[in-house]
């Protein structure tokens, strides 16, 4: 699993619209880059797939590719209704998934 | 070598440079007012020559993609060695380093030669955790050193130079000002006489080393000062020391004299 | 002293070589032939069912820097003007390449529930070109705007 973090608040407001930022270490490699000193292709392995989802519905996702630069950087907007947890998945080509949950308590 | 051969390289390096900077001239982006917490006098920090969208990344503690690393070293800290204990075990919790960073390179009465963060940490995990010294630009002493380097963070970098210090401190000097490589310069070719100016597309810094360990761009991962030092002397093609080697520490603790009064800022963001 | 032997204007010529050198090492994308607007084009025909060609002007902001320090990690916002009402909302916003080996970057999928369509992230830009940015919304209409960012490569190897 990689290492993760995210940034969701804890508590708002019914109808506020949140922030919430995710960061994970990841390399990325984009499978173009070679070996420097066998000159393989180092082969490909990135996170693919971001999901977010509340209460178990998902409510933003993205689609990543080589392009994404190392270590992720994903921010998105929620808006909060009701208190619950989010759910947070980031999954790779090769089938890992690393998860991080955030509850927030909505007034 | 004749006195004439000696003019013209020095002659050819100064238009080797000036060819370089030619595209693109000097250009003066330091900013003055805003960046006053990142300058001491004529000292700048690398925060200063850095573009608007990385000193952003560096802002933010949760944006800065170093503190990944952190996060790990804070784990590694209370992670117990082989006979039992931790970091924790002996320092309690990352207060006790405090200003820590700042003072590294130290003189080390045991080996009579400086000894630098990176350095001092392995002996910790050697001799009193019982663990196997880790290797250099690896991830848990990467992760170890901008632990402990984040917890000098705002204080002012302030190597001891006298006494003891002062052999090495020449040791280190006379590396930063000899020419080497096969494009024959020295450090400060770019970081004392160019700092400010362009080379080609990219703005030369003084070469300050208070933002080490750094999030490099380039590198996009954190990395040590003495990989800096490698890179560089690579980019003039000259044959780079070891990590940990005596040049480089003598180096470190030449440059840390530099930016001295600069403050900490590790981990910093660099391009 | 075998740096003597080195002729002057060797040297001149291997300053240019080394730093022309530098221009192929951005990371990861090295060699193979860059997308092309045209290749970015067939793309952006695929992703959205050939809606691309009937794309408007508008709507959608994608906020790049003028200049990227380092082609590696440049910092990207996208917008779209949208209340996120569950029948008319921002459903997905792509982002595509014109000088990148490959055209695909990222797909942002939004739903009501994101309250606004916005997200940020980092993206890897191989050389100086435009970035393209494609925002299809749920009644089918489809926005597009087209943002230069201008990648430098370091002076001394990077």
């Amino acid at each position: 699993m990689a290492k993760a973090r995210v940034k969701a608040p804890k508590k708002a407001k019914a109808g506020d619209i949140v922030t919430i930022k995710t960061l994970i270490t990841h390399k990325m490699e984009s499978g173009r880059r070679k070996n420097k000193k066998t000159g393989e292709l180092i082969p490909r392995h990135i996170i693919d797939k971001f999901t977010a989802k509340f209460n178990g519905t998902e409510f933003f996702s993205a689609d990543w590719h080589g392009a994404v630069s190392a270590n992720p950087y994903m921010s998105f907007s929620y808006k909060a209704e009701k208190s619950g947890e989010f759910e947070f998945i980031w999954h790779d080509e090769k089938g890992e998934e690393t998860v991080k949950k955030s509850k927030i308590t909505v007034a | 070598m004749t006195k004439m051969t000696i003019l013209k390289r020095s002659k050819l390096l100064a238009a080797a440079l000036g060819g370089m900077m030619i595209g693109f001239g000097t250009a003066n982006t330091v900013v003055a007012d805003d960046l006053a917490a990142f300058k001491v006098g004529d000292k700048h920090s690398g925060y200063v020559y850095t573009a608007k969208e990385t000193r952003a990344l560096q802002d933010d503690d949760f944006e800065n993609p170093a503190m990944l690393w952190v996060e790990e070293g804070e784990a590694l800290w209370s992670k117990a060695g082989p006979n039992g204990k931790s970091c924790a075990s002996c320092h309690e919790d990352a207060a006790a380093m405090k200003g820590v960073a700042a003072v590294y390179p130290k003189y080390d009465a045991k080996n009579k030669k400086m000894i630098n963060i990176e350095q001092m940490i392995n002996r910790e995990i050697v001799e009193k955790t019982g663990g196997k010294a880790l290797k250099w630009e690896s991830k848990p002493l990467l992760a170890l050193t901008a632990f402990v380097s984040l917890q000098s963070r705002g204080m002012p970098v302030a190597v001891k130079t006298d006494g003891e210090a002062a052999p090495f401190l020449a040791k280190g000097k006379a590396f930063f000002y000899k020419r080497r490589g096969q494009l024959d310069m020295a450090c400060k070719h770019c970081h004392e006489d160019n700092a400010g100016n362009m080379i080609r597309a990219d703005l030369l810094s003084q070469g300050q080393a208070n933002g080490f360990p750094t999030y490099r761009l380039k590198w996009q991962k954190i990395g040590s000062l003495h990989r800096r030092f490698r890179g560089c002397n690579k980019n003039i093609r000259a044959k780079p020391f070891k990590a940990g080697s005596d040049e480089y520490v003598n180096l470190e603790l030449y440059v840390k004299s530099r930016g001295a009064g600069l403050n900490m800022e590790a981990p910093s963001v660099r391009r | 002293m075998t740096k003597m032997k080195v002729e002057v204007l060797d040297r001149r010529q291997f300053v240019i070589a080394a730093g022309a050198s530098a221009t192929a090492l951005i990371a990861g994308f090295t060699g193979a032939a860059n997308a092309t607007p045209e290749k970015a084009m067939e793309y952006m025909t695929k992703l959205t069912n050939g809606g691309v060609a009937k794309a408007m002007d508008g709507k959608i902001k994608v906020d790049l820097p003028e200049i990227a320090e380092n082609g590696n990690t440049v910092p990207v916002k996208v917008s779209v003007e949208s209340d996120m009402s569950a029948d008319d909302y921002v459903k997905t916003v792509h982002l595509i390449s014109e000088g990148n080996p490959a055209p695909e970057m990222a797909s942002f999928h939004f739903t009501p529930a994101s309250g606004r369509a916005n997200a940020a992230a980092r993206m890897r830009l191989a050389k100086t070109q435009n970035v393209v940015g494609i925002a299809e919304m749920s009644d089918g209409k489809i926005y597009m705007s087209k943002t230069q960012v201008k990648v430098t490569i370091g002076g001394c190897g990077g």
